[in-house]
């Protein structure tokens, strides 16, 4: 009966089962067509989500007119105000939520630990406390103060989420960087972040504090094409970095003794795949803010999604986009005329997943 | 010594069949050395064993033969050539290993697993060429896992899991297998089945095989050639017969015991008196 499914789809079953060959010239990979299904199936959802959220507002647009402004159709009014009014909002959620869903790809896959996603151990804490340092002390300082300013926020960002990693992964080091270890020396320095930011808080002036909370929950209000470039070039250079070294990531699910023995560089493989995902987390946090829980969920979602033994990469990656396009459509619609920051909703939906986390790790660790 | 002169005395052990070196070799972790100016060959097409009580350096010498270590006096030479001087990659196609109670993610199949093996041979954008697949497909018959192709490993039994590592070693293609305790937590039935399987890989399909070994009488049946260790030196190395003697084991283990023929396989068989203490 599978002979003839196989020969219905027209291929050739392959001589190991499970592993459907897909070649292509020098190409060569494996078929899987349970993740090609949620590839389409969360890129469809995806663009209706953004659809609607590109809707909304106040002149309301439909679905259908959005989609079509969006292939190039539509008056010039709604051309007007879905292209250079509203799809930056949308555009910059989307690769946020797969910048940050990517980022917790690649650490949960490095560590072998799902707890090691860039929210919980501190990376893009790191970032938020360099975002705050730059809102808090732009205004106050005179001449360093500007120059602070100048320098921006998602610089500033950046370098903080760089820094963190650099002092996680110093402090980490025992001989080569072991998961466990990696994620307590990270949760350790969240707390440290964590009170530093509040300090900022506190000492700041009223006005400055308020502007900071706001970016601290994660918000894409006001978000123009200024904000959708930065992570636009991130992801356009990382994820294909990404998608190149997942190849690596596969050998590296092993112990670190299996993976040299099968001719992988571990820690310059590790060292690259760090870097990567750091880069990706601190850009999508300067261009939104610390949106939490995205980069901790997403890959756990796509992994069970996929049926794969570890988070997969483009799957993460278009998880992570739906979830925060969507999340921003619940925050802007569900409660009236209050819109939410999308952290908010992301937070609701991440936290209980986080506490189901730490429960399972406790009885593991007990049993 | 020179570069000229190692690369001269290669060819010379290249021609002399020895695959593997360890020359003058020292090991250790930290300021603690484990095993001390230790030599030792390994030739085309033999099984060698490692044997010696807990601590005496097995597994340290087996990760400084498989690179995973590198000594801090002598060298370890691949082919004629130095391990640590040659491409991470060029020695994965030559030199296999198969590292103690290996872990595997939750999850992965059988299938994934053996073709993991492949990684020497692939690149990014070749990730299952029609090399990959009927060299994997061939060590999966072999290794008699075929029908288990889709479980999950870890749902496996210890005797089949053992046997799917081991079918990985294999897919890699690699002449030179380097096995750390590949029995430990088997029961003595899935003990000899994968040393069975061992040796089938070397009279079958010429794989030149090291590995680490707790049972003597298993040893000593399985290979060709044993290598006994205590505190990190070689106390005696040649084929089974030579270096099971009562003499030896009272030397290495500490052990008072009988060494009379087995039944079976004519091989030496330990039987112990007590460790006289």
């Amino acid at each position: 009966m599978t002979a003839t499914v196989e020969k219905a789809r027209g291929r050739t079953p392959g001589l190991v089962p499970g592993r459907d060959p897909l070649r292509l010239g020098r190409f060569s990979g494996v078929w899987r067509p349970r993740t090609v299904v949620v590839l389409v199936v969360a890129a469809a959802v995806l663009v209706v989500g953004a659809a609607l959220n590109i809707g909304r507002g106040e002149f309301p647009i439909s679905v259908g007119e959005v989609l079509s402004v969006l292939f190039g159709g539509g008056d010039q009014a709604q051309r007007f105000i879905v292209l250079d009014l509203r799809l930056p909002r949308t555009l910059t959620g989307a690769l946020v939520g797969g910048a940050l869903a990517v980022a917790g790809a690649i650490l949960q896959a490095v560590a072998r630990n799902p707890l090691a996603a860039p929210d919980i151990i501190g990376i893009t804490m790191g970032a938020s406390a360099a975002a705050v340092a730059v809102i808090v002390l732009s205004s106050g300082f005179g001449a360093v103060g500007a120059l602070a300013g100048a320098v921006g926020l998602p610089v500033a960002a950046l370098l903080g989420g760089l820094l963190t990693a650099t002092s996680i992964y110093v402090l980490a080091w025992r001989r080569g960087v072991h998961g466990f270890r990696l994620v307590l020396v990270g949760i350790g320095m969240n707390a440290i972040l964590y009170a530093l930011v509040n300090w900022l808080l506190i000492a700041a002036q009223v006005y400055e504090a308020a502007r900071a909370q706001v970016w601290l929950n994660g918000s894409l209000n006001a978000r123009g094409w200024e904000h959708v470039v930065p992570v636009g070039v991130a992801l356009v250079v990382l994820v294909p970095a990404a998608l190149v070294l997942a190849h690596v990531l596969g050998g590296l699910q092993f112990g670190d003794d299996t993976a040299r023995g099968l001719g992988i560089r571990v820690d310059a493989a590790r060292t690259a795949l760090l870097v990567v995902a750091v880069g990706l987390a601190a850009v999508a946090t300067a261009s939104a803010g610390p949106i939490a829980f995205v980069a901790l969920v997403s890959p756990q979602i796509a992994q069970r999604l996929v049926g794969a033994p570890r988070p997969p990469i483009a799957a993460s990656l278009m998880v992570g986009a739906t979830l925060v396009v969507l999340s921003d459509l619940v925050a802007r619609t569900a409660f009236g005329s209050a819109e939410l920051p999308v952290g908010v909703i992301t937070a609701v939906l991440g936290a209980p997943y986080l506490l189901h986390l730490l429960v399972r790790h406790g009885r593991e660790a007990r049993a | 010594m020179t570069q000229t002169a190692t690369d001269g005395a290669g060819s010379a052990l290249v021609a002399a069949g020895i695959r593997l070196r360890a020359e003058d070799v020292s090991l250790g972790y930290g300021d603690r050395l484990v095993v001390d100016g230790l030599d030792l060959d390994v030739t085309q097409n033999t099984v060698t064993s490692v044997i010696g009580p807990n601590g005496c350096g097995k597994s340290t010498l087996l990760r400084a033969l498989g690179r995973l270590l590198v000594p801090s006096r002598g060298h370890v030479l691949l082919d004629g050539k130095r391990i640590d001087k040659m491409p991470t990659k060029e020695v994965a196609t030559i030199l296999g290993l198969l590292p103690q109670a290996p872990s595997a993610p939750e999850g992965l199949t059988v299938g994934d697993l053996v073709s993991r093996g492949r990684h020497p041979h692939q690149a990014w954008y070749r990730q299952w060429s029609a090399d990959d697949e009927s060299a994997v497909a061939e060590a999966l018959t072999w290794t008699n896992m075929a029908d288990l192709a889709e479980r999950p490993v870890d749902e496996l039994s210890g005797g089949q899991r053992q046997r799917a590592w081991i079918s990985m070693a294999l897919a890699q293609g690699t002449d030179l297998l380097l096995l750390d305790e590949p029995t430990t937590y088997l029961d003595l039935s899935h003990q000899v089945e994968v040393l069975e399987l061992v040796r089938r890989l070397n009279r079958e399909v010429g794989r030149t095989v090291v590995m680490v070994l707790h049972d003597l009488n298993l040893a000593a049946r399985y290979s060709d050639r044993l290598v006994a260790m205590r505190d990190g030196r070689v106390v005696a190395a040649g084929e089974p017969a030579d270096v099971i003697t009562e003499p030896l084991l009272a030397e290495v283990f500490g052990l008072r015991a009988k060494v009379i023929p087995d039944p079976v396989a004519g091989t030496p068989l330990v039987v112990p008196v007590g460790t006289g203490a």
